[in-house]
């Protein structure tokens, strides 16, 4: 199966062939698989360098003379290194781009913190409500919600992962709903690539499982018509990121809400994406147990 | 196609920025970038306010966006924004703050005033153009010399030069603010990585005028705007 990075690399390098507004920026990351494309289109497949301060500049002046930049490297050096980038050389200028990212919160497990971000999603937060927040769940989703961004002039962020699921949801931007609950029953919401595990955890747990590769804009209507009080959300970044989102969607609603995720603390420790999951309580025996203890702690 | 402006705001401007400033005492060469912008918008960019939104303007890119008083007089000058705005500089229905922002202001290709931002819009821009086959028009980039501290435009200017991208013009208005100095010329940093410069006296129009017309080609071009103090 291909994984997420080669369907972002197909994918952008079809896009870059079809369509002469696409431009795309690297900061040496995945050069060398654009290398091919870069030679049939050198003025828009653009190589700064290691310098992840430059590749937002330079996306948002092509921005601004009209083209649709893509960038892309690591979660950590797009988004963490570069934000205040992002924050006005996109935002404040009124210009948006897809931002495409790999190594998500611990697929560089064993480098360490430094090729981790578990905040990413959480510093798009704090630019307002503008960014629109991809978060795949397997690699079929990547390249259709690729095209699509590329066909807007919004500004969007791509967050690929290692970790993916069984099987591709490319509709589910909305709240979709895998496994039915009886009547009040909890609402579990599993973003991305959290799904399999989350389905593996709830078995023969009456809760209804939704799942979405969008958490930004997040569904709030989707949440509202599937919330009875009890709300579980499972996210594969920092813990909490989706709270207050839900809080406010819900806050005329009485609720209660357990926000499952990656913890803020550095573990210092090495190992493989399986034990970070494990570490985190995100591998299904953990989610099993967290959830368990949620619903059972009233009345359940 | 748009032609170069020639016109003399000289007359104009120092009543302009009185009304931006509220100050009789200081004349207007108390303002680090007047010349410089007096000389770009008076001779040399092709842009009008006719043409803010049309592809083959050229851009001026107004990084340090510090104390625009002087950029906003000029823009008056040259009829993209009102006089009148200029009477209630950063007031709360004013459109001109202490730092500019494109959004709000006609004429003003980005904003900015957090340091070191700039160059890598300036260098996005002119590969934008330069992909879309707009050859013509020219990006101009003004920057303070203590703004240099700011690591980001040293990626811009290694890449700028490496990759010989010869439609942009770099100004650096040099009042020796840089709290640690440069050590061996500002103009050095950029030669070293392929850029051709020019250094002049910052309040010498021809020589001025020479600099930002001095570009060769397959290289970007720096100019350096000595400014002595007041």
């Amino acid at each position: 199966m291909t994984d997420m990075r080669t369907a972002f690399i197909d994918t952008t390098t079809a896009l870059l062939d079809e369509d002469p507004r696409t431009a795309l920026v690297l900061a040496d990351i995945s050069a060398s698989q654009f290398a091919p494309v870069g030679h049939r289109h050198p003025d828009r497949v653009l190589n700064v360098g290691i310098r992840e301060q430059l590749m937002i500049g330079v996306a948002g002046g092509l921005a601004l003379t009209g083209l649709r930049p893509i960038a892309h490297s690591y979660a950590t050096f797009l988004v963490d290194r570069a934000y205040e980038q992002i924050k006005l050389d996109l935002d404040h200028q009124g210009v948006g781009a897809v931002l495409v990212s790999i190594g998500a919160s611990y697929d560089g497990s064993a480098e360490g913190r430094t090729h981790q971000s578990p905040g990413d999603v959480a510093l798009f937060d704090s630019l307002g409500d503008g960014w629109t927040v991809r978060v795949p769940g397997h690699p079929d989703e990547v390249a259709p919600l690729l095209r699509t961004a590329a066909t807007t002039d919004d500004p969007i962020y791509l967050r690929l992962s290692e970790q993916s699921n069984a099987e591709a949801y490319p509709d589910a931007a909305r709240l979709r709903v895998l496994r039915r609950g009886g009547t009040d029953a909890p609402l579990v919401v599993a973003v991305g690539p959290m799904l399999d595990p989350t389905v593996a955890a709830t078995e023969g747990m009456d809760v209804t499982v939704a799942y979405t590769h969008t958490p930004r804009p997040f569904d709030t209507r989707g949440l509202r018509a599937l919330v009875d009080t009890d709300v579980v959300l499972v996210e594969p970044y920092l813990a909490g990121t989706s709270s207050a989102l839900v809080s406010r969607a819900l806050a005329d609603v009485p609720h209660r809400l357990l926000a499952l995720g990656v913890g803020q603390t550095d573990l210092r420790r090495y190992g493989n994406p399986a034990d970070h999951a494990r570490w985190h309580g995100l591998d299904a025996d953990g989610l099993r147990r967290s959830i368990s203890a949620f619903l059972g702690s009233v009345g359940g | 196609m748009t032609t170069a402006l020639t016109t003399d705001s000289s007359a104009r401007l120092p009543g302009l920025i009185r009304r931006l400033t509220g100050d009789e005492k200081h004349a207007p060469s108390a303002h680090s970038t007047i010349d410089v912008l007096q000389v770009l918008y008076d001779r040399v960019l092709r842009v009008t306010p006719d043409t803010v939104d049309d592809p083959e303007r050229d851009r001026f890119l107004l990084s340090k966006g510090h104390g625009p008083a002087a950029y906003y007089a000029v823009l008056a000058a040259h009829g993209f924004i009102p006089d009148t705005w200029l009477d209630d500089l950063a007031g709360p229905a004013s459109r001109l703050g202490h730092h500019p922002d494109r959004l709000l202001v006609p004429g003003v290709e980005i904003g900015s005033g957090s340091l070191g931002h700039g160059f890598g819009l300036a260098v996005g821009t002119a590969l934008g153009l330069r992909a879309q086959g707009l050859t013509k028009p020219r990006v101009y980039l003004l920057l303070g010399d203590a703004e240099l501290d700011e690591g980001s435009n040293h990626e811009a200017i290694a890449y700028a030069g490496a990759t010989g991208l010869d439609s942009l013009t770099a100004v650096v208005v040099d009042n020796a603010s840089a709290s640690h100095g440069w050590a061996g010329g500002i103009a050095s940093r950029f030669t070293v990585n392929g850029w051709t410069a020019d250094t002049v006296d910052g309040r010498d129009h021809e020589a001025l005028y020479a600099a930002l017309t001095g570009h060769r080609p397959r290289q970007p071009h720096l100019v350096v705007a000595r400014i002595g103090s007041n």
